[in-house]
């Protein structure tokens, strides 16, 4: 299990465990974190399921911030987007990203 | 050839005055792919359905969303658009002549003494069914607002998300957001009748038809409109403008860390559309996030005879796959028409046996 901390815009923190092989999105889900919709269940067709990367965690692991083509013709319907912005179904979670910091947008739309 | 349900038929005008009473054996609401094909499955059982859906055509998000779009997991089809494969199930459905009510969105629930269901509209009506089922997907698709402070104002007096009557924008310091294909088709389209007409879009690629992109760009070049970079962050008017309440003095964008404003009076926002469960999430049936909580063995929820299939339920392992509505379908209509038809006995039979189907298609 992989323990990930997401950040409300208010600062409150919501720390879940996720499983490995799983996406953000997905454990946002389970856990009921407030901010997350994730109205397409993962399908890259939403952009509800918006976070910005901790920046300390960016640093650490950069691939974080790699997005696809279809990610970023996504995030084109999300707001306030950023170079941290990343959909959250699309970034699967590995062992390395254990103690992972996401912050969660004021909206999602 | 089969007969086409009615849309709207006069028969369901809306009574003036009261809310008009309409009994049917069961009430179908969404008419995205897993709706349509409960009206086929409830017809093979002997139920007959209407059919509500929020928005002005069928087939939920495969018409709304990817009309265009091929879909290559339907069995039995290689390849089909989202637009096809709702116009054969309409075709399919039509067989046992569903009533569609479109532009007509559920609203409030109640258990009636009898067991059946009592389900208003935001149009008057008032259903009484035995058996409702959920089709509504993610819910009713609504245009993405941002989250900007004090929106709601300006909202249908100087920020709109679509285009209803071109006037408005004659003349006025237009702003358009957004980089799909409607912002682009809207500024290209609007931008002769603007007086100025700003494009504002975060990043320089869009996710457009290039034939789009290509005009816009001519466009700009000529000066017929200008495309700014940036990301919307808020908006400046009303009072503290010295403007009546409701009207829009400029945008305030942000891009690379700098802010900045665009003078307009009006503001289209193309952000794409988000589903709102709205009403339906406050009937008290047991939910999981936005999803109905079923029996996947009856896709009933936690209420008897409410039912929901597609997008809209929730079990384990559940997928959000045209294909998983269809199999909802059609495990939802063997369980309700025992409680549609509690007296009647109820066998299991396959398509290729039944005497209608045969006389109706051959
Ligand atoms: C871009 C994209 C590509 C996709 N590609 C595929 C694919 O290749 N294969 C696949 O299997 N699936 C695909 N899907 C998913 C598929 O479209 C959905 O699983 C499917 O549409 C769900 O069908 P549904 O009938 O449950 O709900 P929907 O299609 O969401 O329809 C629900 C309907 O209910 C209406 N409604 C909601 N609430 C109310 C209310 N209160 N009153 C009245 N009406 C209401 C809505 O207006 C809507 O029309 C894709 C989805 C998207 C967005
Ligand atoms: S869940 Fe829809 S884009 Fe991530």
């Amino acid at each position: 299990m992989v323990k990930i901390t997401f950040i409300d815009p208010d600062g409150k923190k919501h720390e879940v465990e996720a499983e490995e092989g799983t996406t953000l999105m997905e454990a946002a889900i389970r856990n009921m974190v407030p901010g997350i919709d994730a109205d397409c269940g993962g399908a890259c067709a939403c952009a509800t399921c918006h976070v910005y990367v901790d920046p300390a965690w960016a640093e650490r692991l950069p691939h974080l911030l790699q997005r696809s083509e279809t990610e970023e013709d996504m995030l084109d319907f999300a707001f306030d987007v950023r170079e941290n912005s990343r959909l959250s179904c699309q970034i699967k979670i590995t062992a390395d990203m254990d103690g992972l910091v996401v912050h969660v947008p004021q909206q999602q739309g | 050839m089969p007969k086409q349900g009615a849309t709207e038929g006069p028969e369901n005008a809306p009574a003036t005055g009261a809310a008009k009473v309409i009994e049917t054996d069961a009430l179908i609401i969404g008419a995205g792919p897993a709706g349509l094909f409960a009206v086929f499955e409830l017809g093979m059982h002997g139920l007959s359905a209407h059919v509500l859906d929020a928005l002005p055509q069928i087939g939920g998000q495969c018409t709304e969303l990817y009309p265009d779009k091929p879909i290559y997991d339907i069995p039995g089809f290689p390849r089909i658009t989202g637009a096809a494969l709702i116009a054969r199930l309409k075709e399919q459905a039509g067989l046992f002549d569903p009533v569609y009510h479109l532009r007509t969105r559920a609203l409030g629930h109640e258990t009636l003494e009898d067991g059946r269901h009592a389900v208003t509209t935001d149009t008057g009506l008032r259903f009484i069914a035995p058996v409702v089922v959920i089709a509504a997907g993610g819910g009713v698709l609504e245009p993405k607002r941002p989250p900007i402070p004090g929106l709601a104002a300006y909202e249908g007096r100087s920020v709109f998300y679509a285009v209803r009557d071109r006037e408005q924008f004659r003349g006025r310091n237009l702003v358009i957001a957004g980089g799909g294909d409607s912002a682009l088709d809207w500024a290209i389209e609007l931008a002769p009748l603007a007086r100025r007409l700003v494009l504002l879009h975060r990043r320089e690629t869009f996710r457009a038809a290039p034939e789009s992109v290509r005009r816009m760009r001519e466009m700009v070049k000529a000066g017929e409109m200008d495309f700014v970079l940036g990301q919307i962050r808020g908006l400046k008017g009303g009072a503290q403008a010295g403007l009546e309440e409701g009207a829009l003095a400029a945008v305030i964008a942000a891009h690379g860390g700098e802010t900045f404003e665009i003078p307009a009076e009006r503001l289209l926002l193309f952000f794409g559309l988000a589903g709102k469960m709205g009403p339906l999430a406050d009937w008290g049936l047991k939910m999981e996030g936005h999803r109905f909580v079923v029996d996947p063995a009856t896709f009933q929820t936690s209420c008897a005879g409410l039912y929901a299939i597609g997008d809209a339920c929730a079990y384990p392992g559940k997928l959000n796959l045209i294909l998983s509505g269809f199999h909802e379908a059609a495990l939802m209509a063997h369980h309700a028409v025992s409680r549609a038809r509690p007296e009647e006995a109820h066998t299991f039979m396959h398509s290729t046996s039944m005497a209608l189907l045969r006389d109706r298609l051959g």
